[in-house]
């Protein structure tokens, strides 16, 4: 990609959202917004490169969207009619159209911008719509970008992105910010959204492409985009928090060979200290406004007190507990009792940690995931009963898929002493 | 990637310490900084007070030697700065280059270097340093 192209694509990071927002401001649809959008970035790619950027890119590329939208007008409705009557119909239309967009971007606001991303969420889309749209629209990426950070092909994103269109056009999705109540509903999709791109950059193993872990930048970039528009809403910043928090720890995530490095042996130095800051800043606001207790404060709550211990040992095993206490009160999941288990166990001991764990034996959702023999079988060993951990460490082996975890278990399988010392 | 953006203002050497932004400055220069945080891409930012009132301190052969300021011999001194979240080096020039500033003003963007760009033998020394003050926190503990 030549400078030029690289230029350009910033200034389209920079300025699309708030384009997009003020063209769907006079179509009242985003599907439209965005093709009209895009129409005008391409005579931007064509333009640009001869004549150099614009002195106001941003009205540049409205006044070209304006163009587009007229000749849409024009070209759809001289199909359909001829009358000399229509024509005169028509012309006072596309006048109508012209002045609406021509005030549109200077008349933009904040709310229009949450429309967009309300509509992006909206739960008549599949999740993986809603990530895709919301990506594009108010991430600023394109879908070539898109498409190279969740592994798939281009033309399968581009076709993601057409489905989501096609359903909130014939699902007739209002371009509005819901009120009340309906409000903290539809932002539970807004922010499991924004929490599901974070995790996709997050999970991504060293080596693979850039544009993976790019992605959880690109998620903060949106709950801060989120904390503008919603200031009152706690949510938002304990997901502010929670994902600045996790994001905090990635250069200590990877050692030296590309391995994995848990979070309790990670070199603390390597944790970014500023970053911990505006994640404990971000939950700070969050309690402040009365959101303690909600499911991403309280993750959020944990990940900080894993934060603020100097090392490993400093830990505060028994508040992160009581929080997940808490989170279970609120958020029942057998995962969230499953580290629960692993909390209390560092508490108070193995024996406590079995005994958190015994109720979750009978579990259905946790009867495959390997993780639940992986803990007893670590709890166990340190009781030193052997046998029985060298029997849970090896269901473990056989229940996970990867490669990686598949050796961690064997080497700790292979460590453990052959003689029973049982008491 | 992060970068900084290093405000360079003209006649800043001069300036006395007490010297204020004019309203009409400081409204464009708050409108700016807003736009910065709704598009999500701000991480920090200072203003810096001139430089009549700062101490440079230069270092010779192990010895440091202050002056007190302004700078004569300075050109360039800097005024404040922005820490910017951003996806691109150009991006966060085309920041830059929305900036309210005054005829002559210098921005500087510089990208921020990450502990994880170090070498592996200065992360070596870092990885050392934890070590240590594990056990520090151990005996004390």
């Amino acid at each position: 990609m030549s400078d030029i192209h690289r230029t350009i694509e910033a200034v389209w990071k920079i300025e699309s959202t708030r384009l997009i927002a003020a063209i769907a401001r006079v179509t009242r649809d985003i599907g439209l917004a965005e093709e009209l959008a895009q129409e005008a970035l391409v005579t931007a790619l064509e333009q640009w490169p001869e004549e150099g950027i614009p002195q106001n890119p941003a009205a540049w590329l409205m006044t070209a969207a304006k163009r587009r939208a007229i000749d849409s007008l024009r070209r759809g409705r001289m199909l359909e009619h001829k009358h000399g009557e229509i024509a005169r119909e028509l012309e006072f239309q596309q006048q109508q159209l012209g002045e609406a967009m021509d005030h549109a971007l200077d008349q933009v606001i904040d709310d229009d911008v949450l429309r967009l991303i309300f509509t992006a969420c909206h739960p008549v889309l599949a999740v993986e719509g809603r990530i895709a749209l919301t990506l594009r629209l108010i991430g600023g990426l394109t879908t070539a970008e898109i498409a190279r950070a969740f592994l798939i092909p281009e033309k399968t994103l581009g076709q993601r992105i057409f489905r989501a269109k096609k359903t909130l056009s014939e699902a007739h999705v209002p371009f509005e910010t819901p009120r009340g109540d309906e409000l903290r509903r539809r932002l539970q999709s807004v922010l499991s959204v924004v929490y599901l791109i974070f995790n996709e950059g997050y999970t991504a193993t060293a080596g693979e492409e850039w544009m993976r872990s790019q992605l959880c930048d690109d998620a903060l970039r949106l709950g801060r985009i989120l904390a503008e528009l919603l200031p009152a809403e706690p949510e938002v910043y304990g997901l502010l928090a929670l994902m600045e928090l996790q994001a905090s720890r990635t250069a200590a995530r990877t050692g030296q060979n590309g391995e994995a490095v848990l979070l309790l042996k990670q070199d603390r130095s390597l944790w970014d200290h500023a970053q911990i800051q505006r994640g404990l800043a971000a939950l700070d606001h969050a309690q402040k406004l009365g959101g303690g207790a909600g499911i991403y404060a309280l993750q959020a709550a944990i990940a900080a007190c894993h934060a603020r211990a100097r090392t490993a040992e400093a830990t505060d095993w028994e508040r992160i507990v009581l929080l997940y206490d808490a989170l279970l009160q609120v958020s029942p999941s057998p995962i969230v009792a499953l580290n629960r288990a692993v909390a209390v166990a560092m508490a108070h001991g193995p024996a406590a940690g079995l005994n958190a764990l015994e109720s979750l034996a009978t579990e259905p959702a946790l009867s495959g995931y390997h993780l639940l023999p992986s803990v007893r079988g670590d709890l166990l060993m340190k009781l030193g009963k052997f046998t029985e951990a060298r029997q849970e460490i090896a269901r473990a082996i056989a229940l996970t898929q990867n490669k990686r975890e598949q050796e961690l278990l064997t080497e700790k399988l292979e460590r453990m002493p052959k003689t029973a010392r049982e008491a | 990637m992060r970068f900084m953006m290093i405000v360079i203002p003209k006649a800043h050497q001069t300036a006395s310490q007490d010297a204020q932004p004019n309203v009409e400055g400081f409204t464009r220069m708050m409108e700016y900084n807003k736009s910065l945080e709704k598009a999500g891409v701000l991480l920090a930012m200072d203003g810096l007070t001139p430089p009549s009132g700062g101490a440079r301190i230069s270092f010779t052969d192990g010895n440091a030697t202050v002056t007190d300021g302004p700078f004569a011999e300075a050109k360039e001194t800097i005024g404040g700065y922005w820490i910017i979240q951003v996806r691109s080096r150009e991006e966060a020039i085309e920041w830059a280059k929305r900036a309210p500033m005054d005829n002559n003003t210098i921005i500087e963007v510089r990208q921020i270097r990450g502990l994880a760009d170090f070498p592996a033998d200065v992360q070596d020394v870092l990885a050392k340093r934890y070590e240590s003050l594990k056990k520090e926190a151990a005996a004390n503990a």
